[in-house]
């Protein structure tokens, strides 16, 4: 069935809006014939993570976008590079690609995107779309938190078909678009085994994502069984790991998720029996936790937070643990530029300086060689670096809480508090 | 891609690859060190797995293995795959360079073997 094109499509097509645009509508037409859609639909914005240098091959289709009179034509965020552009000191790798990685930020500034480098748009009071909007979305935890905790509407968007959609305004009229696609077709119930002190603990959330990734795949599911009213920082960590572990672009958390108020409503309407049902113990919690570490008899080298970006709720937090206290060994939080200049004039990101702490914007320390090339294992708070950083930095990891990372930086030494995980 | 096709020897792949992270476009070499067939070379070959995995990043190493002239000749897929579609459309728009993107069915997948000779026509 061939895709259904409007008159606007068709001038697009046909060049009317310049070469740049014409080629976008060709790529949105491809993913539109992949994804089996039968016509195209307007989007009312866009975030775009082509901006992120993966050799010449990025900064040519971008010159060729702009050779041919490109031009966003929604609001659009842009995802993290590969430098953090405020602060260029932090960058310990090559000149030439930090060069490359630099000017193809510019590039997609210069189309019409808005300069914001972030992996949390959502973060941002002027990139957070509306209940029901429809966007495209780039960055597999953006996309995630834009359907699950914004439910707005976005499918994979990804390198090339992100800017492709913010050009041409248009998206292909399938997938998580569609009502039909948002229903959960699988239940994850917490078992009663799960510690109440769990349930009301950071730590648990990334974790509780590795699990939902492996277990949803690609589906979207209903999580049952936790506290009611999760903040937004607790639903991104969730979100994040599962997109890591999983290729989840939706869930479901019950009690907490504009489109899942209850059960029924996560269902979609449906009953019960129409979804398949399963547990997840407090055992698989602590495998997938441990599963996350992978050097644990390594002296503690750095310490790595914000990822996805902090949020200004997050910097508050950290602030708070380290006051008057000053790290021994490298502590670095990525976070947005935005979010940042939020935090500096609320003095935090002073305080923050104070007690020895590294704030990166713009990028982020698995992405980059930004952190210090000492001998030891990263502690982190987040089940997606600990996932990454392996693969790409060649690092090692420790997995624990953020009160444990932070505690670990200032003592020097990696310690672990056991007591919300029942003790094991 | 001429009339007659493309020809090629296959490299079927055991496992899923992401060609971000697990393809090096330099060099055309496997380099996700937990995949099975890491440190093979996919250049100027047909290759072939049954489902791609992971990030959309995939697309731009497609698309810099092609401009770096280390790209297989085509890939041979069990179900469509948007990533590498659009890598491919990307790079032939770039550099007139083809690398077609054919679903096959996967019984027929599962039969071909590494070195087999494939030909790729258009239909």
């Amino acid at each position: 069935m061939p895709v259904a094109l409007d008159d606007r499509d068709r001038a697009l097509l046909a060049g009317d809006r310049g070469a740049g645009a014409a080629f976008a509508m060709r790529l949105v037409l491809l993913a539109a014939e992949a994804l089996g859609a039968r016509q195209l639909i307007d989007i009312s914005g866009a975030h775009v993570d082509s901006c992120l240098y993966h050799g010449q091959a990025t900064l040519d289709f971008v010159e060729r976008l702009r050779a041919g009179d490109a031009r966003v034509t929604v609001p659009t965020t842009l995802n993290v590079g590969a430098v953090d552009l405020l602060h260029p000191e932090l960058w310990h790798g090559s000149p030439e690609v930090a060069e490359a990685g630099r000017r193809l930020m510019e590039a997609y500034r210069a189309l019409g995107c808005r300069p914001t480098y972030t992996c949390a748009p959502y973060q941002l009071p002027f990139a957070r779309p509306a209940l029901g909007d429809q966007v495209a979305w780039a960055e597999s935890n953006a996309i995630v938190f834009c359907n699950s905790v914004l439910g707005a509407r976005t499918e994979r968007y990804g390198d090339f078909t992100d800017i492709a959609c913010a050009i041409t305004g248009r998206v292909p009229d399938a997938g998580l678009h569609r009502t039909e696609a948002r229903r959960a077709t699988l239940v994850l119930r917490l078992a009663d085994d799960v510690p109440p002190a769990l349930r009301d603990a950071d730590v648990l959330y990334p974790v509780l994502g590795m699990v939902l990734g492996r277990r949803a795949g690609s589906s979207v599911a209903a999580l049952v069984g936790l506290p009611a009213g999760l903040d937004e920082d607790r639903l991104k960590a969730i979100g994040a790991a599962a997109a890591s572990s999983g290729a989840v672009a939706m869930f479901h958390a019950v009690g907490s998720t504009p489109e899942a108020p209850t059960l029924a409503a996560a269902l979609g309407g449906r009953d019960t029996g129409a979804a398949v049902e399963e547990t997840i113990t407090l055992a698989e919690l602590r495998g997938a936790r441990d599963a996350l570490t992978t050097g644990d008899d390594l002296p503690l080298a750095a310490v790595s937070l914000g990822t996805p970006h902090a949020s200004l709720g997050e910097l508050r937090a950290i602030a708070r643990a380290v006051d008057g206290r000053r790290t021994r060994v490298e502590l670095l939080v990525s976070t947005g530029r935005d979010v940042l200049a939020a935090a500096d004039s609320e003095g935090i990101a002073a305080r923050l300086r104070a007690a020895g702490v590294e704030l990166l914007v713009d990028t982020c320390s698995y992405l980059s060689p930004v952190l210090r090339e000492v001998p030891g294992a990263v502690m982190t708070d987040s089940a997606k670096w600990a996932a990454y950083a392996p693969g790409n930095v060649g690092r090692e990891v420790v997995f624990a809480s953020r009160d444990d990372c932070l505690a670990s930086a200032v003592s020097g030494r990696v310690t672990i508090d056991l007591a919300p995980w029942g003790g094991a | 891609m001429t009339n007659r096709g493309i020809h090629g020897e296959a490299l079927v792949l055991d496992e899923p690859l992401s060609l971000w992270g697990g393809l090096d476009p330099a060099t055309g070499r496997i380099v996700d060190a937990r995949h099975p067939q890491r440190g093979a070379s996919v250049s100027g070959r047909v290759l072939a797995m049954s489902a791609v995995r992971g990030s959309s990043s995939s697309s731009s190493v497609l698309a810099e293995a092609v401009r770096a002239g280390t790209a297989p000749l085509a890939v041979l897929l069990g179900e469509r795959d948007l990533i590498l579609s659009v890598g491919s459309a990307v790079a032939e728009e770039l550099y007139g360079v083809r690398v077609p993107i054919v679903v096959w069915p996967r019984a027929r997948l599962a039969a071909l073997r590494t070195g087999d000779r494939v030909i790729v026509a258009d239909s």
